[in-house]
């Protein structure tokens, strides 16, 4: 996947680094900003964040690493999050995550070859009421079965 | 015009209320049928979410679950004259919502308003004894209010049950030109769900009691720190936080009085370990989140090196009710030392899941069997995680635990978020130990040694005892390994790991492959 960033995109990621320069705590609030807009935090901008932000490329590195939801590379269309925690585990989900990837043809943190979904693992989603749960982007799903998961992916890739 | 009501609580929607809510609309225009829809939190029934409920003159009236499929024959069964024969008659009709037996055994303190109101609403918040315990907090001194939540017993909800009164006495008589009020939202532990309710359906609750806070300790600056997998949370919040602004119940001068409480809402990204406290705080400045050595406590030294409240959301979203009703009051619910009440989450395989707020004493079998219905899978429940993933595994021998955090403490237990999951005869009890193991080395924080390598250390020794390697030295080096890790780590995470591992290979030692003599080897 392209991993250059364009005009537009290094833009919005400047004018995202000034908006947040001087917020307390910052960093986490601007990684966020960024990856919300691109996609992902591309670690070309490093040194500029760690410039405005008064950090060492290595502080902003350690930041990005530490935390399972950032990510340095582009990504699917679409983010498919299985629920791998216990409430989850005790309605079925260990059978969900492997027939879903045998479905989609990838492993965790692979993106499909049509480019359309990434597989990710998430510990719990705060919906242990309607085990098994997905989160496909930014929707909590209940009650989940490969079949119904599979439907939810044509839905938002086809319309 | 008649009220409908459809919520809008991320598990209501997980199963549809959306599309729900849109048909209902659809077909009400459709049929010339006029209607104010509402979209409320969830009453915590979600074997009926979606529920949908119809308001008459005898109260809320509630049918359930209602997929959009149902739609019409619902209104050709005009529900919408909810109380009429051909309404009841309708299969999904449930009766007046107040009257269900789930509901009505409830003693819903924190929980008051929760899937009654519009979660956005001010005017509804108001109107619901909402900001009441701010309005009595403004015309008391900091020290009084302080005293008011120790005196009601309230303990940190978060999992550690310290008691908030005491943290909160730390702060208000740490001198500095700044401090803060940090609310935990970061509820990563399994089978919780608890926060992310409050802070969908009921927010303001959670701003009046940290804007309390702020004001008993003087602190003007407030964070809600919240996981980044609840999107829906975030919006609400941010939302909520606007119209207190505006309302004045935010910012300068607080209703009219010389107090000023700002409040923010930062994300979290996704690492379990920033529940704990001080890694929470790390986080919040913008590092890498390494748990901190203690001493000094956050309530001296905490946020930007600041005195600082740190507390859970559900311990923060009481606070208003205590103020408002008194501390007795509070305190004359619960048992022992465990006063109040506490929000129960049902999760897992159960046949009736959700939220169940009661006075701290009931037993673990009332809530599995006469709330939840027993087993969602009509197998007979063989183990109970309650806690999180750091509390013990409950065999039923234990089921009639009463929900206290010093009768749990006793039998080796934690209570921790009120989470409770549970399991049929078809779990492995040796995977789910592994699976503690793993999780732990998945969300170490890597600061000290007993967590960040005990953790793969023990996945490595569970795989030997599942293939029946050497087991009884296996079995012995589980056990020391266990050890080191409760008594070594740094905090809970590795700290803890060993209660579901150590409870599993107790309470379940033959799918250890070992006998109860082996396994105690």
């Amino acid at each position: 996947m392209d991993n250059t960033l364009s005009h537009e995109q290094h833009a919005q990621i400047q004018a995202h680094i000034q908006a947040h320069q001087h917020v307390p705590g910052g960093l986490m609030p601007l990684l966020h900003a960024i990856q919300d807009d691109i996609g992902y935090v591309p670690e070309v901008v490093y040194p500029e964040i760690a410039k405005a932000l008064a950090l060492s490329v290595a502080e902003v590195h350690g930041v990005v690493s530490f935390y399972h939801h950032f990510r340095t590379h582009p990504i699917g269309k679409h983010v498919l999050q299985i629920c791998r925690a216990e409430s989850c585990q005790s309605m079925g989900s260990a059978k969900l995550e492997a027939e879903l990837k045998a479905k989609l043809g990838v492993d965790y943190h692979q993106t499909t070859a049509d480019g359309n979904v990434t597989l990710l693992p998430v510990y719990c989603l705060g919906n242990c009421g309607c085990s098994p749960a997905v989160m496909l982007d930014d929707e909590v799903y209940g009650r989940m079965s490969a079949d119904k998961v599979t439907a939810l992916i044509s839905e938002v890739c086809h319309g | 015009m008649v009220k409908i009501y459809v919520p809008i609580d991320s598990t209501a929607l997980s199963l549809g209320a959306e599309r729900t809510a849109k048909k209902i609309m659809q077909e009400a225009q459709v049929r010339g049928v006029e209607i104010t829809l509402v979209r409320n939190g969830s009453r915590g029934l979600f074997w009926l979410e979606p529920l949908v409920e119809v308001e008459t003159a005898q109260g809320r009236v509630a049918f359930g679950p209602v997929q959009p499929s149902d739609v019409a024959g619902l209104f050709d069964a005009d529900f919408t004259q909810a109380q009429a024969d051909k309404a009841t008659a309708h299969p999904l009709y449930l009766g007046l919502t107040d009257a269900l037996t789930w509901l009505k055994k409830q003693q819903r303190l924190t929980f008051a308003r929760v899937g009654i109101t519009d979660p956005l609403s001010l005017e509804d918040y108001l109107a619901h004894d909402g900001y009441q315990g701010l309005k009595n907090a403004l015309a008391m001194s900091g020290a009084d209010i302080v005293k008011a939540v120790t005196d009601s017993g309230l303990r940190g909800r978060g999992g550690a049950a310290f008691p908030t009164g005491i943290k909160w006495n730390t702060v208000l008589n740490a001198p500095a030109e700044q401090k803060y009020v940090v609310c935990n939202a970061d509820e990563g532990d399994s089978g919780t769900y608890s926060d992310r309710m409050i802070m969908e359906d009921d927010p303001f609750v959670l701003i009046e009691g940290m804007t309390i806070a702020g004001i008993a300790v003087g602190a003007t600056q407030g964070y809600i720190y919240l996981r980044s997998e609840y999107p829906h949370a975030l919006k609400t919040l941010n939302e909520a936080i606007r119209k207190a602004n505006l309302a004045g119940y935010l910012g300068e001068n607080i209703q009219g009085s010389s107090h000023t409480f700002h409040l923010e809402v930062r994300r979290a990204a996704g690492a379990y370990v920033c529940g704990e406290e001080t890694s929470l705080l790390e986080s919040l400045e913008g590092k890498r989140g390494l748990v901190r050595f203690k001493p000094p406590l956050p309530a001296i030294e905490g946020l930007f090196g600041k005195p600082t409240i740190v507390n859970n959301v559900i311990s923060l979203a009481t606070v208003p009710i205590i103020l408002d009703k008194g501390a007795q009051y509070y305190a004359d619910y619960g048992m022992g030392r465990s006063r109040g009440t506490l929000p129960i989450q049902l999760a897992g395989n159960l046949k009736h899941t959700g939220l169940v707020e009661l006075a701290f004493g009931a037993t673990l079998r009332e809530l599995l069997y006469d709330y939840g219905g027993g087993s969602a899978s009509g197998q007979p429940i063989r183990a109970v995680q309650v806690g999180g993933p750091l509390g013990a595994y409950l065999p039923e021998s234990q089921f009639d635990t009463p929900l206290d955090y010093e009768e749990f403490g006793k039998i080796w237990a934690v209570l921790g978020h009120g989470g409770i999951v549970a399991f049929d005869d078809s779990v492995d009890m040796a995977k789910m130990a592994r699976y503690a193991f793993e999780f732990c080395a998945v969300e170490s924080c890597g600061k000290c040694t007993p967590c960040r390598i005990g953790s793969t250390r023990g996945v490595e020794v569970m795989d030997k005892i599942v293939l029946g390697k050497n087991h009884p030295q296996n079995v012995q080096l589980l056990r020391d390994l266990s050890d080191t890790m409760l008594n070594g780590s740094l905090c809970a995470l590795g700290g803890m790991t060993p209660y579901p591992v150590l409870s599993a290979l107790n309470h379940f030692p033959e799918d250890f492959g070992l006998s109860n003599k082996e396994a105690a080897a």
